[in-house]
């Protein structure tokens, strides 16, 4: 988890957490670039319909804005792996402030493009499906999917509050 | 049918100094509610974004959540567009709306 020394942001990561970092960043990466399906429900949510049924007013839109939009969501998700220790190890993240924020805005769209493919709703508990997903089967890629989601929530909280306090 | 014409009667303009033509009203920028963006980091994204102060992005975060959406910023059209481009780099659901 994050916290704030002085003009730094800093954390210490296992390696499992630089794998699984290393993972969600790289997979954002790929859905922004060879992947790329405006049909694709997370890539409907992280480029949402401006005019909402209006189909060539939001094409318009696209055409101005998704190119820039596209790029500062792949560098924000680059500033990820970029800030990662080389190699499969564990160590320490120091981020000045800019990289903070694209952190924060990277680990967001994880958790967007997450949320949607585990069908997150309003009031669900996490806790309770992962309770769920492990009476059905321990070692189901739902369990760890999950698992991740919940770890991503509470890495972007430490890093917002280092970043107000 | 019974053959009584109605009267023919020529529609009255009655001018409403109220009403201000739809070409110049301001455009809305609507931010929906979702169930994975944190409520703090809605309302860090309102104060950055926005300048707001705490209580009023807090306000708005507020409205988001219990409402299910809130207008967060009004103007010309071009103005919103760039707001809600904006709010899809934060990665918050925002669409443009006439007022």
């Amino acid at each position: 988890m994050f916290r704030r020394y002085g003009d730094r942001y800093v954390a210490t990561f296992a390696v499992d957490e630089v794998r699984v970092l290393r993972k969600v960043a790289s997979e954002v990466v790929g859905l922004l670039t060879d992947g790329f399906d405006h049909g694709d429900p997370v890539v409907g949510r992280l480029f949402p319909e401006v005019y909402p049924g209006d189909t060539a007013g939001t094409a318009e839109f696209r055409r101005y804005t998704e190119g820039d939009l596209k790029t500062a969501k792949i560098d924000q998700a680059g500033a990820i792996l970029a800030a990662l220790p080389d190699g499969d190890v564990g160590g320490e993240v120091r981020l000045d402030a800019e990289a903070a924020e694209a952190w924060l805005r990277a680990l967001n769209d994880a958790r967007l493009a997450m949320g949607v493919r585990l069908e997150i709703k309003d009031g669900t508990d996490v806790g309770e499906e992962i309770d769920e997903a492990v009476a059905v089967d321990p070692t189901s890629s739902r369990v760890f999917q999950l698992s991740v989601y919940a770890y991503l929530g509470y890495l972007q909280e430490s890093l917002l509050n280092a970043l107000i306090d | 049918m019974g053959g009584m014409a109605a009267p023919q009667v020529a529609p009255v303009e009655t001018p409403d100094t109220d009403e201000v033509p739809v070409s110049d009203r301001p455009w809305v920028t609507i931010v929906w509610d979702d169930p994975v963006n944190l409520m703090t980091y809605v309302t860090w994204v309102f104060q950055k974004l926005f300048g707001y102060s705490r209580e009023k992005a807090e306000q708005l975060m507020l409205d988001v959540h219990h409402k299910g959406k809130a207008v967060v910023s009004s103007g010309a059209r071009e103005r919103m567009e760039h707001d809600a481009s904006q709010l899809h780099a934060y990665g918050l659901w925002a669409t443009v709306d006439k007022s």
